[in-house]
């Protein structure tokens, strides 16, 4: 079992790029798996040494039911902001400034979140404080910041949780 | 049948096309510079993803073979697209703002952006274990 585990170290990123691979030669065949599948031991086995203390990902499952929440929040939310760059004047608008305090503690995490946050339109993560305890989100439009803040520690980070700690 | 897959390529094709237009829009039209930041970084998410997915059903409907390099497209975009927005809103930051206009860090005491090797001497200065 140790052994099993110093040849592969990370297991899911042996299938996650098992799954690139298939996906870069855009067709199924036996020989592309298999190839795949060596450089999925291969690659994670010497960058090893380059990637301590990497977080466990406790319920991997949860990954997949985050990435659709965050999916169908990117359609929604590109749609109100499109309205609010198409109609609302900019006298109307209110941007703003908004501290996220962050429970996560990886790094990895964070870097998911802030990622996530960009991603769904109207937020834009800008900054981390010096010592990695905040977040500072940029808002297109926000006229009550804490509500924001809420929804992104309720939405997002709340599942980002469950899956790395 | 034909006509309705053409019919729904078409339909993705123009949205994409709508989308892309209106973070083309946004960047002349807002006023601010983060605030411009927001619509280009929107464009590529439904923008570009409408492409791929009328590029996907084209393939499926009229090619004779499944294409699947547009999700690792997907794939690719979500990891560079946030990166490249968070490097232009700290040039912001290192221009225009100063750590008196920034808002409050909350427990900390400024943002990243504004940290000096100063600031990180005197912080390892209260922990006797830091590396020096």
């Amino acid at each position: 079992m140790k052994l099993l585990r110093r040849l592969v170290p990370h297991p899911f990123l042996t299938l996650l790029l098992t799954g690139t691979w298939l996906l870069l030669v855009n067709g199924w065949s036996l020989n592309s798996l298999v190839f795949g599948f060596m450089l999925g031991l291969l690659i994670p086995f010497v960058t090893q040494p380059y990637w301590p203390d990497r977080p466990r990902i406790s319920r991997p499952f949860k990954a997949v039911e985050y990435v659709f929440v965050v999916l169908a929040d990117i359609i929604q939310a590109n749609i109100v902001v499109a309205r609010i760059v198409l109609f609302k004047p900019n006298s109307q608008r209110q941007p703003n400034w908004i501290t996220v305090p962050l429970d996560l503690k990886t790094p990895e995490a964070i870097t998911a979140l802030a990622g996530t946050i960009t991603m769904t339109p109207g937020t834009l993560s800008a900054d981390v404080s010096d010592e990695g305890h905040c977040l500072l989100v940029h808002c297109l439009d926000a006229p009550d910041p804490e509500a924001v803040r809420d929804e992104i520690k309720q939405r997002y980070e709340r599942r980002l949780m469950e899956i790395f700690e | 049948m034909a006509s309705l897959f053409e019919f729904l390529v078409a339909a993705f094709l123009v949205m994409a096309g709508i989308f892309g237009l209106v973070g083309s829009y946004g960047l002349i039209k807002l006023n601010d510079p983060m605030s411009r930041l927001h619509a280009p970084t929107k464009a590529t998410t439904l923008g570009v993803g409408g492409v791929l997915l009328a590029s996907m059903l084209n393939a499926a409907a009229f090619g004779k073979y499944f294409s699947v390099h547009e999700l690792l497209i997907t794939l690719f975009l979500f990891l560079t697209a946030p990166i490249t927005a968070n490097f232009i809103a700290k040039v912001h930051i290192h221009r225009q703002e100063s750590r008196e206009t920034m808002p409050s860090a909350g427990e900390d005491d400024h943002w990243a952006t504004h940290d000096t090797p100063e600031d990180e001497e005197q912080r390892n200065a209260g922990r006797p274990d830091a590396a020096q």
